[in-house]
């Protein structure tokens, strides 16, 4: 069954896809350079950067991709990553089949060649 | 290149949440059609994939980092609507969960990363590719220059929101200097890793590139009572 066969390979390409996704937040993002980024640095030389209001959210247990309760500064940002990554593909996986299913019902609906569920 | 809450007036972030919105509802319509069967474990794999790359900031200059934007990376692999919907969820995911990105700029930040920068930059993805020889390198060099332009239309994006906009009276020339310097910088961060990621992809799964599915050998075309047993 080369149906079968080539869903096995996506299901590998999907999981070696995720592991390098959540190696690169758990052990490069610690690395990662906290320079401010381009636009907050524009906005420092620019002088505007005193308009930025602190985030709503700023006291959340991830805020600032971090943990709370986790002191390692590294280990927090690791961990903070492996959290994005899975939500990130949990929540997505989960959006793109509903778009999916729900254009498989309207091509039914009219009448128009399915593709299987 | 994620606002926080208070660089843009509340009119103008408005406006940008509202044509934000209707873009989405668009390229949601859009993605339905983009979609393979096999695919949504893809894209969702896509936004994961950049979720982690945006944490990755690399130095770029003196006190200055940048991070990849992912726009035109995510249009290549699983087409520019889905692709924009995949960088939308991010952002989406950073401002609630991380505090990254302020929640009144959520509409801008999706307008100038998914929208300016992903599918403006699926549009210069597309002209390369249509003056470049039709090969996988053509592919992957497109895809890097487009990716390094799509930073720096992303950055010009948020020019012309602050001088509209922009809470702090500073000079707009200097300003629009600053941003397409600085980003052209980044741009060329984006450009290698975008160049990179759909290199790996092509080799190991070619099949799986949207904005390579025009090199993909054409499948023959079996009549229905032939497909269950038919191979190429």
């Amino acid at each position: 069954m080369a149906r079968t066969t080539s869903r096995t390979t996506i299901g590998l390409f999907i999981a070696g896809g995720l592991l390098v996704s959540l190696g690169l937040a758990f052990f490069v993002g610690p690395l990662a350079s906290s320079s401010p980024d381009g636009l907050e640095k524009v906005s420092i030389d620019q002088g505007f950067d005193g308009s930025a209001r602190d985030h709503a959210l700023g006291d959340s247990t991830f805020a600032e991709y971090g943990v709370e309760g986790v002191d390692d500064e590294g280990l927090a940002t690791g961990l903070a990553g492996i959290v994005g990554v899975v939500l990130t593909f949990g929540v997505g996986a989960l959006l793109f089949a509903t778009i999916r299913t729900i254009r498989g019902r309207r091509a039914n609906a009219s009448g128009a060649a399915a593709p299987p569920a | 290149m994620h606002i926080p809450d208070g660089f843009i007036n509340a009119p103008v972030s408005v406006a940008a949440g509202a044509a934000t919105l209707t873009g989405i509802a668009v390229a949601v319509r859009k993605a339905a059609n983009e979609l393979e069967d096999r695919a949504a474990p893809l894209a969702g794999l896509v936004a994961a994939y950049v979720f982690a790359l945006q944490m990755l900031n690399f130095p770029v200059a003196a006190g200055t980092s940048g991070h990849l934007l992912g726009g035109v990376l995510a249009a290549v692999l699983v087409g520019p609507w889905t692709g924009a919907v995949c960088v939308a969820l991010v952002l989406l995911i950073q401002a609630l969960v991380f505090a990254d990105g302020g929640l009144s700029a959520l509409g801008l930040n999706v307008l100038n990363m998914s929208f300016v920068g992903g599918i403006g930059g699926y549009a210069v993805f597309a002209a390369l590719r249509a003056v470049l020889p039709r090969t996988r390198p053509s592919v992957v060099l497109a895809s890097g220059i487009a990716a390094g332009i799509s930073v720096v239309l992303a950055s010009i994006a948020f020019w012309a929101e602050y001088s509209i906009g922009g809470t702090t009276g500073v000079d707009l020339s200097t300003v629009f200097a600053a941003m397409v310097g600085v980003h052209a910088l980044i741009g060329v961060g984006e450009g290698l890793l975008t160049a990179l990621t759909v290199a790996a992809v092509l080799a190991a799964r070619s099949d799986l590139v949207y904005g390579a599915r025009d090199l993909r050998p054409t499948p023959t075309v079996l009549p229905p009572s032939t497909v269950a047993t038919g191979g190429r």
